[in-house]
């Protein structure tokens, strides 16, 4: 895989792409949200300090899903009134992006899928179904979630947020959809929930006492 | 590294157990859960406290009975439960109503910070090892519903109003004392299915049936665990076999049976050997009473000898004393044979007893010559009677086959009784108790 390197804007720091589709990145040393302009790197924003969470997952932990390894390229972080919970932006190594989301320990992985028809956030009710790919999806809950920060490569640019509305849904067979409303156009994503056992993390984070 | 770098920011520092003190009476509370805690109860004064606060606001105070029950597994206790390391962190008592009686059921939190989240359930000593569905089961209503869950297929056990009476420790959600959530059940034992609804959001968790010694071993707790008190909804019934494995070997085992009197039935080679009648002629025997037959041949080897005898008998009674002798040997089998036929009409209707015919087996007789002695007898006032006697050696015997079968269905039904009865215990709690059949 390549790995573009430029320098941050801002603080001169090498700026390493782990993946060469990333239109957001972090620096690590000046925490400036770069978004890549063809070949250059313009500087949009500053992250505030992420609040601390407990996710068992970080950046650059490495992951086998469906017999393709993946390492963590960066993070979205979301709270919402029963806790927090992080978007973490996996990149496999054909080349593909996906997240792996850990909300609370339940962890899922989801795929953009894009050009399908999506309700709009007011037509949506608990206990709807919607079908998607020859599946069938329930409305389980309607998350308000508040935007925390971001860390690391995205593929696309996230930053600004401040309020979002997100739909779970899922099916009867371990699959799960996510509606989200955070931009204009609403996006889907379709996944499935997956055992911590079966990702075979490595490089994971360390807690005190365990 | 190239030279000219700054140097790496370090990692972000290890998440850490929190101490912090309860803004109400300054006792030790304790975040076990990193960042997950949302609400925190302070063991003390009971308190329950916003975890997410960092000033630990209280959002509720509840007033405990005292002599209220202790949780069987400390919290902060540590152990592994099933191959992974779990930390008890929080505990509830809930409660449901029924008939003016209050029952009691114990919630243990524990908690893993790379597993997450897992729950244990005690109710009078019967334990749940118990995780959130990632799946949603799908309910079929009818007069028991059902739920599936994962191609598991549940029936519904009851549903009831759960209110919690009793909390410490943390949680991952909003707790309080005092909420209710509705709480139907559905079990596959040793399998649990649970649906809570509160404030409409539905949560579905599964369980399994646990013995209360895995935990104590698990948690190195001391002493023995409460001995479980009747039969809980999901819990296994004691005989690990089922009943369709021990009525598909009884009916394998039956038809093996069936085979085998076909088969010896085949093989038997029922040669008659000797068949002649007689006549007792009435009025008292004149001489002596005994004669005996022509000499008839038993051919091949040991074998069974059938001895047959059919008489006209009506409403009276032959005895007949046989002996079988070896001409070659001298040996005898002797052997009394009473054949009578009754018969008449009273108020119930009419009526018989006995039978015209009678068949005897004498066992294991060897290849020879042989005749019959037969000495007959009956009443001084007897009728005329003809009787005919027939030799047939080598016959096949079922009563054998009876007893196995008997054997078989013996075992097989009483372990089927006390399935049903253990079945019946368990679903009296239900809101479907099994009818005791009228009778």
């Amino acid at each position: 895989m390549t790995q573009p390197v430029s320098n941050c804007p801002n603080c001169g720091a090498k700026i390493v792409f782990q993946w060469s589709s990333s239109v957001q990145t972090v620096c690590t040393y000046c925490k400036s949200i770069l978004v890549r302009i063809d070949v250059d790197l313009k500087k949009v924003g500053q992250v505030a300090d992420l609040p601390p969470d407990s996710s068992p997952i970080q950046l650059n932990t490495e992951g086998i899903y469906h017999n393709k390894a993946f390492v963590v390229a960066g993070r979205i972080l979301y709270e919402y009134e029963q806790g927090g919970w992080n978007e973490w932006h996996i990149v496999m190594n054909d080349g593909t992006s996906a997240w792996l989301s850990d909300a609370q320990n339940e962890f899922a992985v989801s795929f953009a899928v894009p050009g399908q028809s999506l309700p709009t956030a007011s037509q949506i009710q608990v206990g709807q179904q919607y079908t998607w790919k020859n599946q069938t999806y329930t409305v389980t809950v309607i998350t308000e979630a508040h935007y925390k920060g971001v860390e690391g490569e995205l593929p696309f640019q996230y930053w600004d947020k401040t309020d979002v509305t997100f739909v779970d849904l899922r099916s009867q067979t371990g699959k799960f959809a996510t509606l989200d409303y955070s931009d204009e156009q609403p996006a889907l994503y379709l996944g499935e929930f997956v055992e911590f056992d079966d990702l075979k993390l490595k490089n994971l984070r360390q807690f005190e006492g365990w | 590294m190239s030279a000219g770098q700054p140097p790496l920011p370090s990692q972000p520092a290890k998440p850490q157990v929190k101490a912090l003190n309860c803004p109400q009476c300054g006792g030790a509370i304790t975040l076990r859960s990193f960042q997950q805690a949302v609400t925190v109860v302070c063991e003390n004064c009971h308190s329950i406290l916003d975890a997410k606060d960092p000033a630990l606001k209280i959002l509720q105070q509840f007033q405990t009975i005292t002599g209220e029950l202790k949780p069987l597994i400390p919290l902060g206790t540590r152990g592994k439960l099933r191959g992974t390391d779990y930390e008890v962190i929080g505990f509830q008592r809930r409660s449901i109503e029924s008939d003016g009686v209050r029952y009691d059921w114990h919630e243990y939190l524990l908690f893993n910070p790379y597993k997450g989240f897992r729950y244990l359930s005690e109710y009078q000593g019967h334990w749940n090892d118990i995780t959130v569905c990632k799946n949603l089961p799908t309910v079929r209503s009818s007069l028991v519903s059902t739920a599936n869950y994962l191609g598991e297929n549940f029936r519904h056990f009851q549903t009831a109003d759960a209110t919690t009476g009793y909390v410490i420790g943390e949680f991952p959600w909003q707790v309080r004392v005092g909420e209710r959530a509705v709480v139907s059940d559905y079990v596959h034992p040793p399998h649990l299915l649970s649906c809570e609804q509160s404030s409409g959001e539905t949560t579905w968790s599964v369980g399994e049936y646990i013995y209360p010694q895995e935990i104590w071993k698990a948690f190195n707790l001391p002493g023995q665990p409460p001995e479980p008190v009747g039969i809980f909804e999901n819990q296994p019934a004691p005989s690990t076999v089922n009943l369709k494995t021990v009525w598909a070997a009884f009916i394998a085992l039956s038809i093996f049976l069936l085979g085998l009197m076909a088969f010896t039935d085949m093989v038997a080679s029922k040669d008659q050997v000797f068949t002649a009648s007689y006549r007792l002629a009435p009025g008292p025997v004149k001489g002596e009473p005994s004669f005996v037959t022509d000499v008839f041949e038993l051919k091949g080897r040991d074998s069974n000898v059938e001895v047959k005898t059919s008489a006209n008998v009506s409403n009276s009674w032959i005895y007949l004393n046989y002996a079988l002798i070896s001409q070659d040997t001298g040996r005898a089998w002797d052997f009394g044979r009473e054949v009578s036929y009754y018969y008449g009409r009273d108020s119930d209707g009419s009526w018989t007893e006995g039978s015209r015919r009678d068949r005897v087996i004498v066992p294991a007789v060897p290849a020879g010559h042989y005749y019959l002695r037969i000495e007959p007898e009956s009443d001084a006032s007897h009728p005329d009677i003809s009787y005919t006697v027939t030799v047939t050696r080598d016959v096949p015997v079922f009563s054998f086959y009876g007893w196995a079968f008997l054997a078989l269905l013996v075992p097989a039904a009483l372990i089927s009784l006390k399935a049903l009865s253990f079945e019946r215990q368990r679903w009296a709690e239900s809101d479907h108790p099994i009818l005791q059949s009228s009778g």
